[in-house]
């Protein structure tokens, strides 16, 4: 898939910078473009296509796990399923008991993962965009700010998961604060906001960083003649800063979504395998695999694949369509704005009345 | 910003190059383990002959002594030298390495430091060879320690480290309020209320074990399969899980305990936080230490464990040396595995490390008692200790167990039920 996009975009590419049409490589120009791209395409296909192929071919299979009444031996080897390994998803063989109630262990760590990233990625845009703001304003120390607010961003995963292990225990820092016991660590609902905590503080910096890109963006013009019109703060804020941010906004929660489908070493981390009020459906593929279940794993996996697939679609086409229709108009405007001042405040503003 | 302009092509790439990153790292597990690697049908017996090098696959080596221990094999043993290979601390993680190298047919993997509770996986598909009876005699050793290592009537790895569960209690309170120690957890619980009312410290509680979501609940928490069928909805079982959790309900046991390991129970009886510990040898040495880290030494002991009705019965740990599947040089291993479970090794092993030996004489060595005092209180929760189920899915078995326990103790399921439910499962399981 990625292969395919890849190509098309890259061949037309050369093709249109080429004018000498009696080079000796001219017919070749195609086949030279395959060349220099073949590196490139040959990873590509190793190291995910091929696994990939593999994953979908796995899927259909489980491992024997017959036991042989007399020597107590395992046939082993492998038995074609055909979907049985998707279906059975919808058969509740594996009752577990979470946030949600009694159900499929399946559907538990897809309603997680679902829930996780819903709460996450809303806290993270609300903060991200609030610490962009702050970071983009001048003030003495701003270079302390920034670095400060990217220090968190900066920790590997699994180290903030073991360090908020700490602070969540039940005599840790957080307990104290509180001047409470909660078990946040012990598969309680208090288990999911500890995740959802952890999380935030995390990645919030990344969606403030990406914003803070696309605030740099906007020409300091169109607020001067904002102020000059008379708008106040929240109306400039509305009206100028999110509509002329929302493209990169977009990309920045569309990138930490799909991040968020996939999350695993926080929970796994910070509250530990088998707990499954914090079980999203990464850690349940892998603790699939650590029993040997191949098949089932892969096709969870390849639902989750699909899954994080379909957001990814959903995105591009309902908010992404606007991304290219945004992005596309503020960059000519920006040009057009250094020879006639009053441009682009009517435009942005007319944008922003046109979106709502 | 420039990434944003091109738009819609780059993002749907980027946005399925992720996508299928998900599912290439998801699936890239499940491809490599693809190989069928089944080996069970075929009982054409192991050449347990060829000398040359080998590895010792084993997790972390705190003590130092196993590089010792290794070297002194390689000085006698010129034709095959032996190389140290650790795991992760974590057993999952080297369970899970054992496995794929398997899979893979390392040849250099040779000798590995199975698990007890890996037994019957380990056996049944095939990753370790049946040990032939001639060559690996085992007299000597416990019992309980061979039959951990045995499956369906075969040796499949050489008894080396055994281990039982210990109640660590504090002498200085029992005496001080002339009790008995406790060998129910009623007698327990009288104690406890004598104790509690007499000290009045809001910060002692009663008893503790490991209840944390873990291997170790299994250990901790319910009883399992006597004859190999599972039987755990009994009235005892029931009781005892009814016991638990009422002693969380009523602070006996203290809330922050579902949270705990090993570790954490054992920072809190240093700390004098506990009066009855349930926990593994290990923790003796750290509560006798002099250098101000344990606040209760010289004020605590150990006894059996106590049990709901008569003296209970730990759970059966330990860790023995198995022959990988896939290994070259085998004959090399057959002489490593002999020379790990030699007397004069399993000592130099105990000095070090603390872990009970599979060989009974060791027991009463008077260096061992002199260093380690329990010993024969250890012997004997070795010797009623209840092996853990001898299941192919120990994985599943564990987390079903798990399942039950956790819910029980937190409340949220009955006892009754949940033994229930776990009985169903492990119906399936078991077979």
């Amino acid at each position: 898939m990625a292969t395919a996009t890849a190509e098309p975009r890259s061949v037309p590419a050369t093709g249109d910078g080429h004018k000498h049409k009696k080079n000796a490589l001219s017919d070749g120009q195609g086949r030279l473009a395959w060349i220099l791209l073949a590196p490139t395409l040959i990873i590509i296909a190793v190291v995910a296509g091929i696994p990939v192929i593999m994953s979908i071919r796995e899927s259909l299979f489980q491992t024997n796990t017959g036991v042989d009444p007399n020597t107590g031996l395992v046939a082993g080897g492998e038995t074609f399923v055909g979907l049985q390994n998707f279906t059975s998803i919808f058969a509740g063989e594996n009752p577990v008991q979470g946030n949600f109630g009694t159900m499929d262990r399946f559907w538990n760590a897809f309603l997680n993962t679902t829930f996780i990233t819903i709460v996450c990625v809303i806290l993270e845009t609300l903060l991200g965009v609030a610490m962009a703001l702050i970071m983009a304003k001048a003030f003495r120390g701003r270079g302390i700010v920034r670095a400060g607010i990217l220090v968190p961003w900066a920790i590997p995963t699994i180290v903030s998961a073991l360090m908020w292990k700490l602070i969540f225990d039940s005599s840790g820092v957080a307990n104290r604060i509180l001047g409470r016991e909660i078990l946040w660590l012990a598969d309680t609902g208090a288990s999911f906001w500890a995740i959802v905590i952890a999380d935030t503080w995390k990645t919030a910096a990344f969606i403030g960083l990406l914003t803070l890109a696309g605030l740099q963006t906007i020409p300091a013009e169109v607020y001067e003649a904002a102020k000059v019109d008379g708008a106040t703060t929240w109306q400039q804020f509305v009206r100028i800063t999110l509509p002329m941010v929302k493209p990169t906004l977009v990309v920045a929660v569309l990138f930490r979504t799909l991040d968020t489908l996939r999350m695993f070493d926080l929970p796994y981390g910070m509250i530990g395998a088998g707990k499954y009020r914090v079980e999203t459906l990464s850690v349940f593929v892998y603790q699939e695999t650590t029993q040997s279940r191949y098949g089932p794993a892969a096709a969870y996996a390849i639902i989750l694949f699909l899954y994080v697939l379909l957001v990814a679609f959903v995105f591009v086409r309902v908010l992404g369509a606007d991304v290219i229709g945004d992005s596309g108009v503020p960059k000519k405007k920006k040009k057009k704005g250094d020879q006639e001042q009053a441009g682009p405040p009517g435009t942005a503003l007319e944008m922003a009345g046109g979106a709502h | 910003m420039t990434f944003v302009r091109p738009a819609r092509r780059v993002l749907i790439a980027a946005a399925s190059l992720s996508a299928l990153l998900v599912a290439a790292a998801c699936g890239g597990g499940g491809g490599g383990g693809a190989a069928p690697e089944g080996g069970g049908q075929s009982p054409a017996a192991a050449d347990f002959s060829k000398q040359g090098d080998i590895e010792f696959w084993t997790g972390k080596d705190t003590s130092g002594n196993l590089p010792k221990l290794i070297a002194k094999f390689n000085e006698s043993h010129p034709n095959g030298k032996v190389t140290l290979h650790e795991l992760p601390d974590e057993a999952d993680q080297q369970r899970q390495q054992m496995i794929q190298n398997t899979q893979i047919k390392n040849p250099k993997m040779a000798v590995l430091n199975v698990d007890v509770v890996w037994t019957a996986e380990f056996a049944a598909n095939g990753y370790v060879e049946a040990l032939p009876p001639d060559q690996f005699p085992t007299d000597g050793m416990l019992k309980a320690t061979i039959d951990s290592a045995t499956y369906f009537n075969k040796l499949y790895a050489y008894p080396w480290r055994s281990n039982g569960g210990l109640l660590f209690y504090r002498k200085d309170l029992l005496d001080k309020y002339s009790l008995e120690v406790p060998t129910t957890f009623d007698e327990m619980k009288a104690a406890c209320d004598k104790i509690t009312a007499g000290e009045n410290n809001p910060k002692l509680a009663c008893f503790a074990g490991q209840y944390n979501k873990y291997e170790g609940l299994t250990a901790g928490g319910v009883i399992v399969g006597d004859d190999g069928k599972p039987n755990v909805a009994t009235p005892e079982a029931t009781k005892g899980l009814q016991t638990l959790t009422d002693w969380f309900k009523d602070g006996y046991i203290p809330k922050a305990a579902i949270t705990w390991t090993e570790e954490e129970g054992r920072k809190a009886f240093q700390d004098g936080e506990l009066v009855f510990h349930r926990n593994w040898p290990y923790v003796y040495a750290f509560a006798a230490k002099t250098d101000g880290s344990s606040k209760v030494n010289g004020k605590f002991d150990v006894a059996p464990l106590p049990g709901i009705t008569q003296p209970g019965v730990s759970s059966l740990g330990g860790a023995n040396l198995g022959i990988a599947k896939n290994a070259e040089n085998k004959g090399t291993a057959v002489d490593f595995l002999k020379f790990m479970a030699s007397e004069e090794s399993e000592k130099s092993d105990t000095l070090a490390t603390a872990n009970a030996p599979s060989l009974e004489a060791l027991y009463s060595d008077p260096d061992v008692l002199k260093k380690f005092p329990y010993t024969p209180t250890l012997l004997e929760s070795i010797q009623t200790a209840k092996p853990r189920p001898k299941a192919v899915q120990y994985g599943d078995v564990t987390l079903a167990i798990q399942d039950a326990a956790y819910g029980a103790l937190q409340g949220q399921t009955a006892p009754d039920a949940a033994l229930q439910q776990l009985q169903t499962k492990l119906q399936t399981l078991i077979k």
